[in-house]
């Protein structure tokens, strides 16, 4: 028997509707939400435990760093949000601008973060290493839980800076449009989610002192 | 071909689209929810058969210490069967087997919410699989730790366990994808009319199911990469060299993995949901109760998962909650066995093969879920933990719970997803068989424990060699009656008679379609205008 010929799949052309895909993303926030989670459980637990370390910890801190970093995080959900509200009045250049925006503050979010880490590495001060092994527990711990926290969530910022890339290509083709964007503005969310973890990190790793 | 009931379309939806020129691109490719399915049901099948070749190889070796493996192997392969049968077979198991094929069909949708994310996580569970394997085959030793990669030993252990735990971080990916997939699918793709009390009750598990999917695989998630970045960096938060706490990490793992448990159970009580109405001809007894137990078993078993350790180091206060906590989760499972069994009450009951799995699932999760609460219980607890009972606990849950209503499963979609009858006579058989194996096989483990044979131990003293040989035969009953049952379905997949529309008499909308399942769900998407078992409408 012969069957029809290749476009048949129903499944690929399949509506989906615009809620559908906001809710999609707010679940898959609620995911990241408890994988960070584990973390801020750790630290809690840690930070009750050895108060005092955590205290000596957060001195060794760049404050100045971590304030410009949360400023520029914190400018880029505002660009992104303006995006979105461009796009939605059919702005497609000032859309594009603000996205590469966002990018560009992504992108210098790492780079601060970059030499922060690479401060504290040339102090000798990194998971395993003798200087770090010869400080107390509490220290120890706190500072694992710096690298792995501020590390996941750096992972997650670069992340975020591929797929805005890829809305800014979409938005430049066009598939991005006004009718369409819910790809942009789960974008939004997921740069967003990003923000708000580095909300509670700043002030966690920074302004314990 | 059959044309009694082939649609419009003309084709089942296994036949060539001839979209690629291999036929494994095209499936692999493919976003349609009933190909992904079969591919997870057939993956899924062979994990479970090399898992189930490991369980024998326990067995066997456990007849005469030494004579088959020696410590470490044996510490190998109980590992390796436990992850296989946990990581690969079981937790992702019937959502993404039997929910992936029916969950659309049974709601009257064309597809889930997000084919090409569905896609995407069969891609990740074969990755994961993969990855999971490499660390069995790959330089070095197979992992040792056991299946809960419990903290210091994993850290420290020589053995590839940084491949393994990979590989299941990867799987958990998939497991939220898929659970992520179905909510939503859940929520927005139900047929016109199909409101939420007229969705069937596997849905409704299945929907329960994603929720526990996606708030607790990121969980396990993170508990991994402790693990990996524990191996890699020296990173010590189980370490108490480094200040870290080995008890955080039975926190964390079972705050994940006894929820876990529901993941793999849910949608099990989902299937035998299904199967007891048609098979009685009668309408699911307690329907509404039936499907809120589900969310109440989802929701309560979030805050048991200290029943796990409690013997690991906790406050008395912490032990006495979940403890309480625990006796909790058994209200809403009890009434669900009492509902089943309410249904079969005055039903005109058909005793087929899909039903005799089904009542052996409501006997054998009796079983398990009431040694259970011997186990959740503080004082029995100590006394237990760490025994064969609990091997025998979990395993009627799990095998007898969740495998035997896969098979029942198999069985009852059996000629909707094939086209074809099975040999009913052989799959009574091949039940007899397995069901009599298992309780040698598994009850004799609880006697085992209660005397105070530890679990996980190569060697014992004489007087547990009588119990492990009894033990040890009935898994030669189980793998007999699986060979039969399988040999029974992989038989008639080619030389089955062809299956009608609706063998069973089945009321949901799967048998309103063709046999084997149409490329098109539905010619038109069905408007709902009643429950979901309406035996006793239709006879008035």
């Amino acid at each position: 028997m012969k069957k029809m010929q290749g476009e048949g799949l129903s499944t690929e052309t399949g509506h989906i509707d615009y809620a559908g895909k906001k809710m999609g993303m707010w679940f898959f926030l609620f995911t990241e939400v408890l994988f960070f989670g584990g973390m801020f459980l750790l630290y809690s637990i840690f930070r009750y435990k050895y108060a005092q370390d955590f205290h000596a910890g957060a001195a060794e801190e760049n404050i100045v760093l971590g304030t410009i970093n949360t400023v520029i995080l914190l400018t880029s959900s505002l660009t992104i949000a303006l995006s979105i509200a461009a796009i939605k009045k059919g702005k497609k250049i000032s859309s594009s601008c603000l996205q590469l925006a966002t990018i560009l503050m992504g992108v210098a979010f790492l780079v601060i973060k970059y030499f922060e880490w690479d401060a504290k590495i040339s102090l000798g001060i990194y998971p395993n290493s003798p200087v770090l092994l010869a400080l107390e527990k509490g220290q120890i711990l706190f500072f694992g839980l710096y690298y792995v926290m501020t590390g996941l969530h750096g992972l997650h910022v670069l992340v975020g800076v591929v797929v805005i890339s890829f809305m800014l290509h979409f938005t430049k083709r066009e598939t991005i449009n006004r009718e369409n964007y819910a790809r942009l503005e789960n974008t939004g969310l997921y740069w967003h989610f990003v923000d708000i973890v580095w909300i509670y990190l700043y002030p966690l790793f920074y302004l314990i002192t | 071909m059959t044309t009694e009931g082939v649609n419009a379309a003309g084709a089942g939806f296994y036949e060539r689209t001839r979209e690629y020129r291999w036929v494994i691109a095209e499936w692999m490719m493919s976003t349609d929810h009933k190909r992904i399915g079969v591919m997870y049901l057939m993956a899924l099948l062979s994990f479970f058969s090399v898992g189930v070749v490991l369980g024998f190889i326990i067995r066997l070796s456990l007849l005469s210490p030494g004579w088959l493996a020696d410590q470490q192997t044996y510490n190998e392969f109980f590992t390796i069967h436990g992850v296989i049968q946990i990581f690969l077979f079981i937790i992702p198991g019937i959502p993404v087997a039997f929910g992936n094929i029916f969950l659309p069909i049974l709601i009257g949708a064309k597809d889930v919410a997000f084919p090409k994310i569905n896609r995407l996580s069969w891609w990740l569970y074969v990755t994961g699989a993969i990855i999971v394997l490499l660390s069995v085959f790959i330089q070095g030793r197979p992992p040792d730790t056991g299946w809960t990669f419990y903290a210091p030993y994993s850290i420290q252990t020589p053995a590839n366990v940084s491949i393994a735990v990979m590989g299941v971080f990867v799987l958990g990916f998939s497991s939220i994808l898929t659970g992520l997939n179905f909510v939503t699918t859940i929520h927005r793709m139900r047929a016109p009319g199909m409101g939420w009390f007229r969705m069937p009750a596997f849905p409704w598990t299945l929907y329960a199911t994603g929720w526990v999917q996606m708030l607790a695989t990121p969980v396990l998630a993170i508990t991994l990469l402790f693990i990996f970045l524990g191996r890699f960096f020296g990173v010590g938060f189980f370490d108490p060299t480094k200040g870290g706490d080995p008890i955080l990490y039975e926190h964390l793992f079972w705050m994940y993995s006894h929820p876990a448990v529901y993941i793999m159970v849910l949608p099990a009580m989902g299937i035998i949901s299904e199967i007891v109405p048609v098979f009685s001809r009668r309408s699911l007894f307690g329907y509404v109760a039936v499907c809120m137990s589900a969310l109440g078993i989802a929701i309560v078993g979030y805050a048991v998962w200290g029943h796990h350790m409690f013997t690991s180091g906790m406050s008395d206060t912490a032990r006495v909650i979940f403890s309480f906590v625990t006796f909790l989760v058994a209200v809403p499972s009890g009434v669900k066995i009492f509902n089943w069994v309410s249904t079969l009450y005055k039903g005109s009951i058909q005793v087929d093969a899909p039903l005799l799995f089904a009542l052996s699932f409501i006997f054998l999760f009796s079983i398990g879920g009431l040694t259970g609460l011997i186990i959740g219980a503080l004082a029995t607890n100590l006394h237990f933990h760490g025994t064969y009972f609990i091997v025998g606990h979990f395993h009627y849950v799990m095998f007898g719970g969740a495998g035997f209503s896969i098979i029942a499963a198999l069985h009852y979609w059996f000629p909707k997803i094939t086209g074809r009858m099975y040999d009913e006579r052989f799959a009574k058989i091949g039940w007899l068989n397995l069901f009599v194996g298992f309780n040698i096989l598994y009850f004799s483990m609880f006697v085992l424990g209660f005397q105070g044979m530890p679990r996980r131990y190569f060697d014992y003293p004489p007087q547990y060699h009588t119990g492990h040989v009894i033990s040890t035969m009935g898994s030669w009953f189980l793998v007999i009656g699986l060979i039969i049952i399988f040999a029974n379905l992989i038989r008639s997949i080619f030389k089955g008679e062809k299956a009608p529309m609706n063998p069973w008499g089945g009321k949901t909308l799967e048998w309103t379609i063709p046999s084997p399942l149409p490329r098109e769900n539905f010619e038109e998407i069905p408007v709902i205008t009643r429950g979901p078992y309406s035996y006793e409408e239709d006879a008035r």
